[in-house]
């Protein structure tokens, strides 16, 4: 297995509030791996940490170091723009482009990466909106509005646009926390699907979709990374007293 | 009872004061349209396109009032619009948190100036400026264009339209701010996430999304400029000519109102000048209206 994010020594604040304290783990390449915690525990701040996207919040700051293939992305010769076109994010809240077509929304990734032949923009919209496996359902109306679509549909186009620019790690903010079951579970499968193509970062609220979908599960509490291990063993043989209250619900 | 009579009473009163609201513009706009009967009658639609302003023959046109008045308002435009958004954009999305506040407190202080004061400003230092440095450079180097031919006097069109455009930044530029902040940061997020670099999140998600009411902040700017008096008053020149170069002296439909209304003597004379009036309060009213209904529109859709 390769590691294909190393996380040194990682400390994020916002203001002066530090909102995490000296994370270290490493992320192997196409495999799963969740970050579980209680409500402000600090694993959304982790993930935006990721992408270079805490940052643009102001006052917000960091230290320590995130290696991609070995190399720091927070390097000052590293430039956030290209880290975040090798490193895509999904969000909590679906959050298509109101202003442009179904079409359009995916096209705008692909655009970015240089690509001006309108066919082999359509290719990759077609490409990038089946392997979110949304195409049957609106590729007879790729050319109306994406808020036309309904919250489940909607967080799978932001995946297809977030693949579109062919990224190499994705990260995903509770991706279904504001779905249903079925759209849910629409969007684990997709996970399964499409995890031998990317290295993916999820983080969620619900402990068996972190135990139904991941490889390896990260603890966070407080801001600290209590524990990290390969998922079967975090939920069933927890080394820390604090995880396992965690997983067994006696707080969270 | 005493209540309901109080409750009544307040009612009543506030009702009056506001139908005075109502019934002044219903009068003033009475007393321009019987007040410019005259002039209707004796030129028509003539009034419009005749350039000829001659008191001692009794013959008014309100096209060079018209031109002077359009032309100078948008010239002004031209040179406030990027001023403007560029203010807005460092505002609503570049600026540090700490700084923001201060900044706009200055921008909206531009506005609190009275334009006698941007007048005098323009007359005593900006038109000299333009007649010494600017305006022989533009001759200089742009000769070849019909808008720099001839002496440069320093006040005339191109004066006027550069005071408009310092008066209306203020209004485009704060407008827009609070236009671009209701854009959500979740779409600019996503833009930044996608790997769009400031200048595409601005270009491709926030003016598409904010693009009425960013026009609406426009279009109010620009009425704010047609209306304008005292400032333009004092730099355009004042001279009722329509000439290709931004050099020579023009006249506004404001300006002419009031530097001539004081020596009107004959009612056709007066009534022309009311009819100007008239004119300006018909396209100022369109602007506005558009304006404030493609502003309005994007704060209802957010």
């Amino acid at each position: 297995m390769t590691k294909k994010l190393i996380i040194e020594h990682l400390n994020a604040w916002f203001g002066s509030v530090q909102a995490l304290k000296d994370i270290n783990l490493n992320i192997e390449e196409n495999s799963v791996t969740a970050v579980i915690g209680p409500s402000g525990c600090g694993k959304t701040t982790f993930v935006r940490c990721l992408n270079r996207i805490h940052e643009v919040v102001d006052n917000a700051r960091i230290s320590g170091k995130v290696l991609l293939d070995g190399e720091d992305i927070y390097a000052s010769t590293s430039d956030p723009v290209l880290v975040r076109r090798r490193i895509g994010m999904v969000f909590q809240k679906p959050n298509p482009f109101p202003t442009m077509s179904i079409f359009d929304n995916v096209a705008a990734g692909i655009r970015l990466n240089g690509i001006k032949k309108k066919n082999e923009i359509a290719d990759a919209v077609e490409r990038s909106i089946k392997m979110a496996a949304l195409w049957d359902e609106v590729k007879d109306k790729l050319y109306k509005s994406a808020t036309a679509l309904s919250g489940g549909q909607q967080q799978r186009l932001c995946i297809a646009r977030t693949i579109a620019v062919e990224p190499e790690v994705i990260l995903m903010d509770e991706p279904a926390s504001a779905l249903d079951p079925i759209s849910t579970a629409h969007i684990e499968e997709l996970m399964q699907q499409i995890k031998d193509k990317y290295t993916i970062v999820i983080v969620t609220h619900n402990m068996q979709q972190a135990a139904r979908v991941s490889d390896y599960t990260g603890f966070f509490l407080l801001g600290e990374l209590i524990e990290f291990s390969k998922t079967p063993d975090m939920f069933t043989n927890p080394g820390d007293k604090r995880t396992e209250d965690y997983i067994t619900g006696r707080f969270g | 009872m005493k209540r309901r009579i109080s409750d009544r009473l307040l009612k009543l009163i506030s009702i009056s004061f506001a139908s005075i609201i109502l019934i002044l513009i219903i009068g003033i706009v009475y007393e321009l349209i019987d007040g410019s009967m005259l002039s209707i009658n004796r030129f028509g639609w003539r009034f419009l396109v005749t350039s000829t302003w001659d008191p001692v023959k009794n013959v008014f046109g309100a096209m060079p009032f018209i031109f002077g008045t359009m032309v100078s308002s948008i010239i002004a435009l031209i040179i406030a619009l990027p001023i403007s958004m560029g203010i807005a954009i460092f505002l609503s999305e570049l600026a540090p948190q700490k700084i923001r506040p201060s900044v706009s407190l200055m921008i909206e202080m531009l506005a609190a100036i009275p334009s006698i004061i941007y007048g005098l400003w323009g007359l005593f230092v900006m038109a000299p400026f333009l007649q010494i440095h600017v305006e022989p450079l533009l001759g200089k180097y742009l000769w070849f264009l019909p808008l720099f031919k001839g002496a440069p006097l320093g006040i005339g069109m191109l004066a006027g339209g550069l005071i408009l455009s310092i008066m209306i930044i203020p209004t485009i530029a704060s407008i827009t701010r609070d236009i671009l902040n209701t854009v959500p940061t979740l779409y600019k997020e996503a833009g930044l996430a996608l790997g769009m670099t400031r200048w595409e999140v601005m270009s491709k998600i926030v003016f598409p999304h904010a693009r009425s009411g960013v026009i609406g902040a426009i279009i109010l700017g620009f009425g704010r400029a047609l209306g304008e008096t005292m400032a333009i008053t004092m730099v355009i020149g004042n001279a009722p000519m329509i000439s290709a170069s931004l050099f020579s002296p023009s006249y506004t439909l404001a300006s002419v109102i009031a530097n001539e209304f004081s020596e009107a003597v004959s009612q056709l004379y007066i009534s022309s000048l009311i009819e100007l009036a008239l004119l300006l309060f018909i396209i100022s009213m369109i602007f506005n209206a558009l304006a404030r209904l493609l502003v309005r529109r994007e704060k209802v859709l957010q």
